[in-house]
């Protein structure tokens, strides 16, 4: 039962991420962004990290997409039929490229996931209450880098988009 | 996972979504009377069934009443020509209805509507799913519906909707942190040091034993009220729609089904937002403040569960009628002034009334 | 000259809005059990008050003589053009001989009619009244064309102070020129 849901939405997620990429239509990608971050959630409910499947909907499909929309709404970008692709779009999608094909490889060469072992780490998340002590234990330092990092861009934002008077 | 439990869930989900769809129905009606009956009107007393309206003194009550105004209702929704016009993006336009719609219905299965006490002495919600995170999953699912608003407001591709849609998103992210930050004390407290941490809203309403939250967070819970309106998109925060300046908003290319997906979504998420904040606030299914069920001696069995879930229910009802209530008696806030609302005086005020609670709730979990 | 109304200035209360939200809500509940004040309409009909001017009608005279003597007054003012009337010479052997004419058609188109009241006005026999009717329906454009038989129904016989014909029937007879 739980294979034939991973398959499910494992396709469904990479459907949505091709549609994503290769749609012309701004508002086309931007809802299939958020069916891959749908398929995304129904895996992590699949992997019982319901918090972070439910985190994952109410910020990134919830929040962060819909700011996504009204902006694509607010420029009208009209569909960009026969745009040139210019030198620097190739060479980044080359690198992308190389650098996700030498993680495949990495990963299969990668003995300790070969060998399956049987006692399989417990998922600390599962438990709200642990999933919030580990966050501001353990993890503290990622999760205020993190936030330092939102912060930053936040003043970079605010920087740009003001009018600097010159007089 | 046999199959006999997975249409067994299929059943009882069908249960609870006609329930829903019914009380939805029921709730239209009640705004037009209710609306009515404010405004010194009489509101729909035509509509007659062939049989049941001809009972000597009960036919005709129910017919003033308008008992059997929803059937003609939804069969206009479905007759009505369906106009789809020439200039909309087809498939966000007849999709827009229904991501307004799913969202709205998905959000039941983690509402506990009633509690039972099993032959083993346990309490047991009433409820299609009991999660762990059933709280946040509320949030979450209920957070997509903004997109119906938002891609038929777009779809549309004419002025009043676009702006309506524009409006709504807006609207609805704003008020959306207000709402969350202020049931934070509540999760605070209902995860009191040493026991297994939740967001279950069938242990935050078996929480309200004692007092019920509404009482001693009446901060929380006017604050969480006024974002409820928000997001219901219910006046006085109707921006998405605002007849007066945007025709209908966002649904004013919508027609006959299509409309009445729409609107059956707004008054769905009426039931539910409701629901929650009975959940939350006003105790769930105990009848009184100190008072439960089983103190009174009715709680056990199948007539304690029918009790819980009668409680609930009106407390739900009582709620809706507060909403209506509120919208035929509120004018519209002027956009820029909910903005300023939600931004400037609801978000710092639910972050001052955590940070007070925080005080509160650590002074007494140490000194009680 | 324009004046200024200052706005005084909102208190504490006021400004946090919900003391003022529950004085509307209590307004609006008091309301809730207030009798309603509308009319059920086809069953309860609004009292006509004295004077109004429904739908254009003819009226015929105590005796039961037909008022209009289609001097096409009416057909002339009206600003619609909603009257049609083709005169015709009253015959011979009828008990009112003397007045010589009367209406052979006269058509009353309501889709066109504004309920102005000018034909009424204008009338020297007091023969067109717009009376107490108000509410007109049909199914189609021919059936809201009142006929003449049609607007006398509707009109029927209004009283007469002067019997304005009858003397000058009677000074005829007595060999007045009048």
């Amino acid at each position: 039962m739980t294979d034939i849901f991973f398959y499910i939405f494992s396709i469904l997620a990479l459907a949505c991420a091709f549609g994503v990429v290769f749609s012309r239509n701004t508002v086309n990608g931007a809802m299939c962004l958020i069916g891959t971050f749908m398929s995304m959630a129904a895996l992590f409910v699949l992997l019982e990290a319901y918090f972070l499947a439910v985190v994952q909907v109410l910020v990134y499909a919830g929040a962060v997409m819909v700011l996504f929309l009204f902006i694509i709404m607010l420029l009208d970008v009209k569909e960009s039929a026969a745009r040139k692709t210019s030198i620097y779009t190739w060479a980044a999608s080359l690198i992308g490229f190389g650098i996700m094909v030498i993680g495949v490889v990495a990963i299969n060469s990668a003995e300790s996931i070969k060998t399956k072992t049987a006692n399989l780490p417990v998922a600390e998340g599962v438990n709200l209450k642990n999933f919030g002590y580990e966050l501001f234990t353990t993890y503290l330092l990622p999760m205020q880098v993190t936030g330092f990092l939102l912060l930053i861009s936040m003043v970079g934002v605010i920087a740009l988009s003001k009018k600097t008077n010159t007089q | 996972m046999d199959i006999n439990f997975i249409i067994l869930k299929f059943v009882y989900a069908a249960i609870v979504v006609s329930v829903i769809m019914g009380l939805c129905s029921y709730a239209v009606l009640a705004e037009r009377k209710i609306s009515s009956w404010i405004q010194g009107r009489v509101g729909p007393n035509r509509t007659s069934l062939p049989l049941i309206g001809s009972i000597p003194v009960l036919g005709p009550f129910l017919t003033r009443l308008g008992v059997f105004q929803p059937i003609p209702d939804g069969l206009k929704f479905l007759f009505k020509e369906d106009v789809v016009p020439g200039h909309v993006n087809k498939f966000y336009f007849i999709m827009a209805p229904v991501i307004s719609l799913v969202p709205a219905l998905t959000t039941v299965v983690v509402v506990p509507f009633g509690r039972i006490v099993t032959d083993a002495g346990e309490v047991v919600p009433l409820v299609l799913a009991n999660v762990n995170v059933g709280l946040l999953f509320l949030f979450a699912i209920s957070s997509l519906s903004v997109y119906g608003i938002v891609l038929a407001g777009w779809s549309s591709n004419s002025k009043y909707p676009f702006l309506g849609g524009i409006r709504a998103s807006a609207q609805m992210i704003s008020y959306e942190l207000a709402m969350g930050v202020s049931i934070l004390p509540i999760l605070m407290w209902v995860n009191n040091p040493g026991l297994e941490g939740t967001m279950n809203l069938f242990d935050i309403a078996q929480a309200q034993n004692g007092f019920w939250f509404a009482m001693w967070m009446p901060l929380s819970a006017i604050i969480f009220l006024v974002c409820l309106f928000a997001e219901t998109n219910r006046l006085p925060f109707d921006m998405a729609e605002s007849e007066t300046e945007l025709v209908s908003g966002f649904h004013t290319e919508y027609s006959s089904f299509k409309f009445g997906l729409f609107f059956v979504g707004e008054y769905a998420h009426m039931v539910i937002g409701s629901c929650v904040f009975t959940l939350l606030f006003l105790g769930g299914w105990n009848p009184l403040p100190f008072v439960t069920i089983d103190m009174l001696g009715w709680g056990a069995g199948y007539i304690g569960a029918a009790l819980s879930v009668a409680i609930f229910l009106g407390k739900m009802c009582g709620l809706m009628f507060f909403f209506m209530w509120v919208r035929w008696t509120l004018p519209r806030f002027r956009y820029d002034q909910v903005m300023k609302l939600g931004w400037k005086i609801l978000l710092p005020l639910s972050i001052a009334n955590l940070i007070a609670y925080v005080f509160i709730i650590y002074y007494l979990d140490t000194s009680l | 000259m324009s004046i200024v109304i200052k706005r005084k200035p909102l208190n504490f209360l006021e400004k946090i809005y919900l003391p003022e939200i529950a004085r509307g809500l209590a307004t609006t509940f008091r309301r809730l059990w207030g009798k309603p004040v509308t009319l059920e309409y086809p069953e309860q009909r609004p009292t006509i008050p004295e004077g109004y001017r429904g739908v254009p009608t003819l009226v015929k005279d105590p005796e039961g003589r037909e008022k209009c003597v289609s001097c096409q007054l009416c057909e002339f003012v009206c600003p619609p053009k909603a009257i049609r009337i083709k005169p015709g010479a009253i015959s011979e052997d009828s008990e009112f001989a003397h007045v010589e004419k009367g209406p052979q058609e006269f058509d009353i188109d309501m889709l066109r009619c504004i309920y102005c009241g000018l034909c009424q006005e204008v009338c020297p026999e007091e023969a067109i009244w717009l009376q107490n009717d108000y509410s007109l329906s049909g199914y189609s454009r021919s059936e809201m064309v009142n006929d003449k038989e049609k607007l006398y129904e509707l009109g029927g016989t209004l009283p007469d102070l002067h019997f304005k014909w009858k003397k000058k029937q009677e000074a005829a007879a007595k060999g007045s020129g009048h």
